[in-house]
């Protein structure tokens, strides 16, 4: 299938951006990477009477470390998640997820505020950014805000972004010395969408977890934190029973649904199946 | 509502400025006003991975990206890099290993198996499957296509080169 005709804008700044999809009366979509867009264009499940390409706006790119938050510019690209050294020591829960996005080809093109504007609830990168409590930069015709990443994802694919305003970085608290995460995803073959995916971040000076951030994707209509499963480790060693505890919670943060394919019991079952192996393994590494 | 816009870009070392429709994909540009049709147009929603080419020297799907979004861009599609020889030994190893058999996956499991081996030297096994998850065979069962990629891997780690990739005379 091909996509149906549209006209095409390309913006050199946010402001341009926004006139040129106000432009449109509503009927635009933005486009960067556009590695879930293109494919939705091609199967005319949108079609859109404009696209305004932001992919070479330099205000939307960048990585950097201010004032102890990591900002990520919305166009950087899944691969540079995976290799950039800021990344991995400021927020490693997406270095260790970017290899599970998709495939090579596509995290070359794909970019972070792609993934996240989609808010597709298989997707890794939303999750890692709510088990971080990230934060969205926006921009619209009314001014510039900051939406909290629990505020962001609001529902299946729908998230805190009006029409036509433009996500135009991330902001992560900078993990410090002390963290230790791990992510892992079940998929029917590599670089599908996950039947369950799960990472966490975990505080530990000494034996004991002074923090546990948890965070599952695939498991609901939206991302997920686990509070639970995170109160069921805080102030305990990380040792089988605490681990079965939290395991065990989970059953309080997440209502999978039933669907065709997989039952909800068995969403559940996996989540849980994952988060005892990413916690021992980190107790083993510990 | 679209008319058709100017694009300047560089195909194979070559640049060109051509007018195209806002709705033409990378992958149609190349084969039907360029003529280079090694790039093959499979599932056209970047799941079979035969569109690959290298974009600013890295695999994309050129069926998820639209031909104007490549302006200023360097396209080399597996026309160019036989021509210059880049894939000369991958084409070698495939053709001794019987990596293919109708041919329509081998110019993308190329740039791919490309793609892979400028970033990590000495892929395992594993890690060459991993970076042809989004490549589909319907033939070979990939087995032939491994074996093939984990060879050039030694033989690029030990220094060797490969002459052009010719067809042997009949």
């Amino acid at each position: 299938m091909k996509a149906r005709a549209f006209d095409y804008a390309r913006p050199a700044s946010v402001a341009e951006a926004l006139t040129a999809f106000e432009q449109a009366d509503g009927d635009a979509s933005y486009i960067a990477g556009g590695q879930s867009l293109v494919p939705a264009l091609a199967l005319r499940l949108q079609a859109p009477a404009r696209l305004v390409d932001i992919a070479h706006i330099a205000e939307l790119r960048g990585i950097a470390v201010e004032e102890g938050w990591l900002r990520l510019g919305a166009l950087t690209r899944h691969v540079e998640l995976h290799d950039h050294p800021l990344v991995a020591t400021h927020a490693p829960l997406l270095a260790l997820a970017a290899p599970h996005v998709a495939h090579p080809a596509i995290r070359n093109r794909g970019t972070l505020g792609g993934s996240v504007a989609l808010a597709d609830p298989a997707a890794e990168f939303p999750a890692m950014l709510l088990a971080m409590d990230a934060e969205m930069e926006i921009t619209g015709p009314e001014g510039s805000r900051r939406v909290p990443a629990g505020d962001f994802f609001q529902d299946l694919y729908q998230t805190a972004l009006e029409p036509g305003e433009l996500l135009v970085a991330l902001h992560i608290p900078a993990a410090g010395p002390g963290h230790r995460c791990a992510f892992d995803e079940i998929a029917r073959r590599r670089g599908d969408y996950a039947l369950a995916g799960c990472g966490v971040m975990l505080t530990m000076p000494g034996d004991i977890v002074d923090e546990a951030r948890i965070a599952c994707l695939a498991v609901g209509s939206t991302p997920l934190r686990a509070r639970a499963a995170e109160a069921a480790l805080i102030g305990r060693r990380l040792d089988p029973d605490s681990i079965r505890k939290a395991q065990s919670a989970l059953a309080d943060d997440l209502d999978p649904p039933d669907d065709a394919e997989v039952p909800a019991a068995m969403r559940l079952h996996l989540a849980r199946v994952l988060l005892g192996r990413l916690l021992g393994g980190m107790a083993e590494a510990a | 509502m679209s008319s058709a816009l100017p694009v300047t870009l560089t195909v194979n070392g070559e640049t060109l400025t051509r007018l195209v429709e806002p709705r033409e994909t990378l992958a149609d540009f190349l084969r039907r006003d360029l003529g280079l049709t090694g790039t093959h147009a499979g599932c056209e929603m970047g799941v079979c991975g035969a569109c690959l080419v290298m974009l600013d020297g890295a695999p994309v799907h050129a069926c998820l990206t639209f031909a104007v979004q490549a302006d200023g861009a360097e396209i080399a599609t597996v026309e160019g890099l036989t021509e210059n020889g880049v894939l000369a030994d991958l084409q070698h190893a495939f053709h001794q290993r019987n990596a293919l058999q109708c041919g329509f996956c081998t110019p993308g499991m190329l740039v791919s198996a490309q793609g892979l081996l400028a970033r990590t030297a000495l892929p395992s096994r594993a890690e060459i499957r991993d970076a042809l998850s989004g490549n589909y065979c319907r033939c070979t069962g990939y087995e032939a296509i491994v074996d093939a990629i984990e060879t050039v891997a030694r033989r690029r780690a030990a220094g060797e080169t490969a002459a052009p990739f010719m067809e042997e005379p009949a």
